[in-house]
């Protein structure tokens, strides 16, 4: 493998990377990545009248949209049981559980510039959680409006209605994750390459490094200077063997 | 450090919510649509029709969107009638336009308020053909080859019973079940028949319709059948 890869427009030696995410947790995030593409895609053609008509086709749509939303389950579930479950279970424990920095960062709203974060920040902490909790409620909804005649009618209307304003809710979370992604090329690399320059993981994941590498981050007064939104932050320091 | 399990009760808590929404949810949208309804009929940028609230949804049974043009379309009044006639979207046209401002119901639980239609009494097209003596009942074919509904003879005859050419002020679009469709007022929109093709009185009661061979009331009354409470149309 190459001892340099180009991140964000700067080159990252093999020794200033930290490992983030391992092969089971970026195929499960992609996989699920697919999937919720083909089912909002599908979505917006059943839902909005003009792609409707343009499309046509419903009965094949409509089968794609319930196969993809069926599937839904089986990259978690292989994800969480299959032989390459460690770091996968670890680091969902890790973004279930909350601790005093993000229910400080919680209860601030996101304002309070004193937390240092661990692996994950809360907000992709809430981001996990809410998208698992969307895909059971969508799944549960999106079962009784397929298999209908197994239900009373008044669930099938109180279905649609779920599935329906979940589906506007879970558009904005998708497109507001896509856009931190964006904005975050170091973090995006964790998800695509596996890795992120040290230099992120000890100015935005402390408590993260310091587990990983046992050498002390900054002091959190010192993080207090970092900006709250990393792509407003100037271009990390040089790192150590950067080829000029 | 101590933790607290918040994606568990977030987890959670979603789950509860999304079961009141489907327990209560037939409610809440019945009581939003009597809101936001006449703001939504003002809004001219169509941005809020993309909010799941008394907007139509485009069901088909079919495979695709079926569309014929103004031009090609015919529709046939014929079976236990005295001469059988077909029609273009011109005649149907030429002949007295009846003008209704009703709701949509629909037996999944979405109604769209207000919906202006234009079209001609089914009435006056089965008078055109001349229905013949003890005929019992309407059966209606869609070109999209698969859905048929019915109606009594009686039903038929209301005042309230079109088959519309316009709707919301402009043609009805293909998505709508145009060039022309049944509009049946008081009942359920799957009596209101697509792409309507061909208009088959017949002697006896006739065949079930698409949607009542899987279950559906054969008398789709709005909130008098299908186990539903709607609020009349």
């Amino acid at each position: 493998m190459d001892a340099t890869v180009r991140t964000a427009g700067v080159e990252v030696p093999a020794q200033a990377r930290l490992p983030r995410f391992d092969h089971a947790e970026r195929a499960l995030h992609w996989a699920n990545a697919i999937l919720f593409g083909i089912l909002m895609a599908t979505a917006a053609i059943l839902y909005i009248g003009p792609l409707t008509a343009l499309v046509g086709r419903r009965e094949l749509v409509r089968w794609t949209h319930v196969i993809a939303g069926l599937a839904l389950p089986v990259p978690l579930v292989a994800a969480r049981v299959g032989p390459w479950r460690r770091q996968v279970v670890a680091d969902v424990r890790a973004l279930a559980r909350f601790d005093d920095d993000d229910r400080r960062w919680l209860r601030s709203f996101g304002r309070s510039r004193d937390v240092r974060m661990g692996k994950f920040h809360p907000g992709q902490k809430l981001n996990a959680a809410f998208t698992l909790g969307a895909i059971v409620v969508m799944l549960g909804t999106g079962s009784i409006m397929h298999w209908f005649r197994f239900f009373p009618v008044e669930w099938r209307t109180g279905a649609t209605f779920v599935h329906d304003w979940l589906a506007i809710v879970l558009a904005v979370v998708v497109a507001g994750h896509l856009r931190m992604a964006y904005s975050d090329q170091d973090a995006f690399r964790g998800m695509t390459e596996g890795w992120v320059p040290t230099i992120w993981a000890r100015r935005h994941r402390p408590k993260w490094y310091e587990e990983l590498t046992g050498r002390p981050a900054r002091p959190p007064a010192a993080a207090t200077a970092t900006p709250r939104r990393p792509w407003e932050s100037p271009a990390p320091a040089a790192p150590p063997g950067r080829e000029e | 450090m101590e933790t607290k399990p918040v994606g568990r009760r977030l987890v959670l808590a979603m789950m509860g919510t999304g079961v009141a929404g489907v327990l209560l949810g037939s409610r809440a949208a019945d009581l939003m649509e009597r809101v936001l309804s006449p703001i939504t009929a003002k809004d001219g940028t169509g941005f809020l029709s993309l909010f799941p609230v008394g907007r139509f949804r485009i069901y088909t049974v079919t495979g695709k969107l079926h569309s014929r043009t103004d031009a090609d379309y015919r529709l046939t009044v014929g079976g236990h009638v005295d001469a059988p006639v077909t029609l273009t979207l011109d005649d149907l046209k030429a002949m007295p336009a009846t003008r209704m401002t009703k709701d949509f119901q629909c037996v999944t639980g979405w109604r769209v308020s207000d919906v202006p239609w234009v079209g001609v009494r089914l009435a006056d097209l089965l008078d055109k053909a001349g229905v013949k003596e003890g005929a019992q009942g309407v059966r209606f074919l869609s070109f999209d080859g698969a859905y048929t509904e019915t109606l009594t003879v009686d039903q038929a005859r209301r005042d309230d019973v079109i088959v519309a050419y316009e709707m919301e002020g402009k043609p009805v679009s293909s998505a709508h079940g145009g060039p022309a469709r049944l509009y049946v007022g008081p009942m359920y929109g799957y009596k209101s028949c697509k792409w309507l093709e061909t208009i088959e009185v017949t002697p006896s009661v006739p065949r079930l319709g698409y949607w009542e061979v899987r279950g559906y009331d054969t008398d789709g009354w709005v909130g008098k059948s299908n186990g539903r409470e709607d609020r009349p149309v």
